[in-house]
């Protein structure tokens, strides 16, 4: 299955990527399971996902926690904590 | 119902009037305004650039109001939040209410800005004369978040 992965804020610096299309196993996933493959990489990509505390995740521009379903075709955002307002 | 994401300056005396405008029911608006600091955490601040989730950002604003109507006496609403680049004494953020009372409008507006500061996806860096710098989210937003909760 395809998933459309966006990146903003500091984290996109320290990844150095906005956004990328990442093909995942399976008919359904987690977004625990997408972390677990983009931080193996390694590298940055591992040091921007292992704070787990500074991580917030969206899947389709809704908040969403790190056990919540994918299927093809969504698209899922990481992020810090808002800073807005 | 207005939400608005933009770049642009908005004049708050236009937004605040409109709110009212021709409608008799409407006895209170209550409006916030957010501006940009020259200081932040013992730093100088030179400039600040908002960054946010295009889509998403509206979605979730309009998702607060929403929130907020179920809750209280809200005849209307306006909500504008900045991006891009902004100087110091520039406005960020503008959440006024019209209600027909002035309990329900000031709560409204506390509660949707509450709500914004913590689940609207905008992030603030910093330019100080030290460097650049992300902001850092305040558990201080979070706690005056859950304070709303039944």
């Amino acid at each position: 299955m395809k998933i459309k992965v966006l990146f903003f804020a500091a984290l996109r610096e320290q990844v150095g990527v906005a956004s990328e299309e990442i093909e995942l196993p399976g008919e359904t996933s987690t977004i625990a399971a997408l972390c677990s493959q983009i931080a193996a990489r390694g590298g940055a990509w591992q040091a921007a996902l292992a704070g787990k505390k500074m991580l917030r995740f969206a899947v389709n521009q809704d908040m969403a926690q790190p056990d919540a379903l994918l299927k093809s075709g969504d698209e899922v955002a990481f992020f810090p904590p808002v800073t807005g307002g | 119902m207005k939400v608005l994401v933009q770049r642009e300056d908005f004049d708050v005396g236009a937004e605040v009037e409109a709110l009212a405008r021709g409608n008799p029911k409407v006895g209170a608006v209550a409006s916030f305004i957010g501006l940009v600091r020259d200081v932040n955490d013992d730093a100088a601040v030179r400039t600040m650039t908002l960054e946010h989730y295009p889509g998403m950002t509206e979605r979730s604003i309009a998702q607060i109001v929403e929130e907020a109507r179920t809750r209280w006496d809200v005849i209307d609403c306006t909500v504008i939040h900045r991006y891009g680049e902004l100087k110091p004494t520039d406005r960020i953020v503008l959440v006024a209410v019209a209600s027909g009372h002035r309990g329900d409008a000031f709560e409204a507006c506390e509660f949707i800005m509450d709500y914004l500061k913590t689940r609207a996806p905008f992030w603030k860096k910093e330019q100080t004369p030290q460097g650049a710098r992300w902001v850092e989210a305040r558990t201080g937003d979070d706690d005056a978040a859950a304070r709303w909760k039944k």
